[in-house]
């Protein structure tokens, strides 16, 4: 779409050809997702997690939407229905297990979307539009995934709902009138349930939505790459089919490897034994945790107990846990260093690396801790890090570093195998090609396919 | 704009100095009806979801304390949610009053947790108010916290005798729903 020398789509039959001319969608899947989809060479196995993330997305609504056809949304039911499904609906144990792990791996596939953004900042210019549409797409996420958590009700359903509609109790003046008209009830119940399931089934085709924006604004600049270089030729690049379809055709491969063993062979290591236990107003359980993907923002949640001011304890923790998602939407902003991939940035990535994963496993390892010493203050340590490495640590690094120099280009970095040139020029010098005897096009043009 | 008036000169008479045409009332009359015609449908899409009759119908609940003895407690259910009835002993009474109310973090006495004349019955919420868990301390033998009251094994609140938060990160005293006596022996909860 964006580049000159994209490849065109061509129908081949008379049918193709009347398709074409009424409605292009088979043009429109070529452009987006096929040949005419020109992609920079050097992209590394952490960019299959998009098309992985897509996957899962299907996954969830092909399982979720079977699922549907013999759950029943009504709390007198709900718990026992999901029994039916496990011991009476043929496969019915192998599509909830299915559905109930792909939520699991639907988020590991995304945090590690996520991370390999934070990394090569691909939420820089000019791609802020695709990490804010990502974002959004998580928050949607996360919302789809607490409310399917709460159908089975089982205990922890039952409490999880109650625990996080009760974050809204924190809310001064409107909290309390919020938080029963979330629920039609004061306390969780049939009306809270029913509507879960609705918004539950709806969700997923507004992510999906979602999900074609965010690749619409993927084709407007192009994928990123890892060296964070842009494309200046047409040699820094390949049609995305077959080549990337046969890459991400393989990490599709080993990610289902892993996925299926779960499913298979560990179906409830991801759950909660209680909620096994249907779902009872009277008695909380001993320790009541989300599932294991909220755990970083749980302890986020959690690690605010003094009263501040006027600001109670309980109302700091929740706009804490919704600011550590809402700081990412100021990324582009925060980040003000011209160079994009952590690989040429040193100092950085020592933060990085050293920094801001060591802070995300703490806070996911007291998320799922109970809530006393020493995992409060270490969530205490960990989350002040969080936010400092947004707001304090990025601005103030993209400052004073001193990149690494940059390859020429995409082109010369991947035959060189050189991760920076001594006569490198800087990222704003686009366009002309140094006039050295560095492989060029021509050189590259080996690489690319035939019909090129 | 100037298209209207090119195609309409003497149907319409405009003000051409300053732009204002007399159809221009119709136009805004138009798309404001249909604004305020569009808001009005969604207050019975945000309406549905308040809670309905139905449950509305069991926000209270009547109960026969005849059988609950000084140092007793029974869990009841108002609105689907726990409700703790307890008979204070006069000691738990007395410890409760010897605290000095100004060092609580949501101060109040026991007197105005309870009915006059009623002191030794608290009716309280069996629902945390930190995160909504029930606490312990209501049933026989259960764990009643380091003040003698409640004790909530979520995150650890400490509740005194006359159900006030002592320790830990409950911001706010176990509520007192509304309730009155209809008899010695009954109360109407809600």
């Amino acid at each position: 779409m964006s580049f000159p020398w994209a490849q065109q789509y061509q129908p081949k039959s008379g049918f193709t050809r009347w398709i074409d001319e009424k409605l292009p969608l088979p043009r429109l899947v070529y452009n987006a997702v096929g040949a005419g989809y020109p992609v920079p060479r050097n992209l590394n196995y952490f960019w299959n997690f998009g098309v992985l993330a897509g996957f899962c997305l299907v996954l969830q609504i092909i399982t979720g939407v079977v699922l549907a056809m013999h759950y029943a949304p009504n709390a007198l039911v709900a718990f026992d229905s999901v029994e039916h499904i496990m011991r009476d609906v043929n496969w019915g144990w192998m599509l909830r297990y299915a559905h109930a792990n792909g939520a699991s791996f639907f988020f590991v596939v995304i945090y590690i979307h996520i991370f390999r953004g934070l990394f090569f900042s691909s939420y820089k210019a000019p791609r802020e539009m695709i990490w804010l549409l990502g974002v959004v797409i998580f928050l949607l996420m996360m919302a789809t995934a607490f409310m399917g958590y709460v159908l089975p009700w089982g205990q922890m359903s039952f409490w999880g709902a109650k625990v996080i509609t009760g974050l809204f109790s924190a809310i001064p003046l409107v909290g309390e009138p919020l938080q029963i008209w979330l629920l039609g009830g004061f306390a969780p119940d049939n009306a809270a349930l029913n509507r879960f399931f609705s918004l539950h089934f709806m969700m997923p085709f507004i992510i999906a939505g979602v999900v074609i924006l965010h690749i619409w604004a993927l084709h407007i600049p192009g994928s990123s790459n890892p060296t964070g270089v842009e494309i200046k030729d047409e040699s820094d690049t390949i049609p995305f089919h077959p080549y990337y379809t046969a890459k991400d055709g393989f990490g599709l491969a080993v990610f289902l490897v892993l996925y299926t063993s779960f499913v298979f062979f560990l179906p409830n290591y991801l759950g909660h034994p209680d909620n096994y236990i249907p779902a009872n107003p009277l008695s909380t359980p001993a320790h009541i945790v989300p599932e294991w993907y909220f755990w970083p923002f749980y302890a986020i949640l959690r690690a605010f107990t003094q009263d501040f001011l006027f600001l109670p304890a309980k109302l700091m923790g929740v706009i804490a846990m919704f600011a550590a998602i809402l700081v990412w939407f100021f990324l582009p902003w925060l980040d003000k260093s011209p160079v994009r991939s952590g690989l040429y940035r040193p100092l950085f990535r020592k933060f990085f690396w050293f920094g801001l994963i060591p802070t995300m496993g703490v806070l996911f390892y007291c998320g799922g801790a109970p809530a006393e010493e020493p995992y409060v203050m270490l969530s205490q340590i960990a989350a002040l890090y969080y936010f400092a490495h947004f707001l304090i640590v990025l601005p103030i690094v993209s400052i004073i570093e001193k990149p690494k120099p940059l390859p020429h280009s995409i082109t010369d970095a991947v035959l060189n195998h050189r991760t920076g040139a001594d006569d490198a020029v800087p990222l704003s010098t686009t366009g002309e090609r140094p006039t050295d005897s560095r492989p060029g096009p021509d050189d590259a043009g080996l690489y690319r396919p035939a019909g090129a | 704009m100037t298209d209207a008036i090119v195609e309409h000169p003497e149907a319409v008479q405009d003000d051409t100095q300053t732009g204002v045409r007399r159809r221009d009332f119709i136009e805004i009359a138009a798309v404001s009806f249909a604004g305020i015609g569009g808001i009005a449908v969604l207050f019975p899409l945000i309406s549905q979801m308040a809670p309905s009759a139905d449950v509305l119908a069991e926000s209270t609940t009547e109960l026969d304390i005849s059988a609950i003895q000084p140092g007793q407690s029974v869990k009841a259910v108002f609105r689907k949610q726990p409700v703790f009835v307890r008979n204070l002993l006069p000691a738990e009474i007395a410890e409760a009053a010897a605290v000095d109310v100004s060092s609580l973090r949501d101060p109040q006495t026991l007197a105005e947790r309870t009915k006059e004349g009623k002191e030794n019955w608290l009716i309280t919420m069996g629902v945390c108010t930190h995160l909504g868990c029930v606490p312990l301390g209501a049933g026989e033998g259960e764990n009643k916290g380091e003040f003698g009251g409640y004790f909530c094994p979520c995150h650890g609140s400490h509740y005194d005798t006359a159900a006030r938060i002592r320790k830990g990160p409950a911001p706010t005293n176990l509520l007192v729903p509304e309730y009155e006596f209809t008899s010695d022996t009954t109360v109407q909860i809600g």
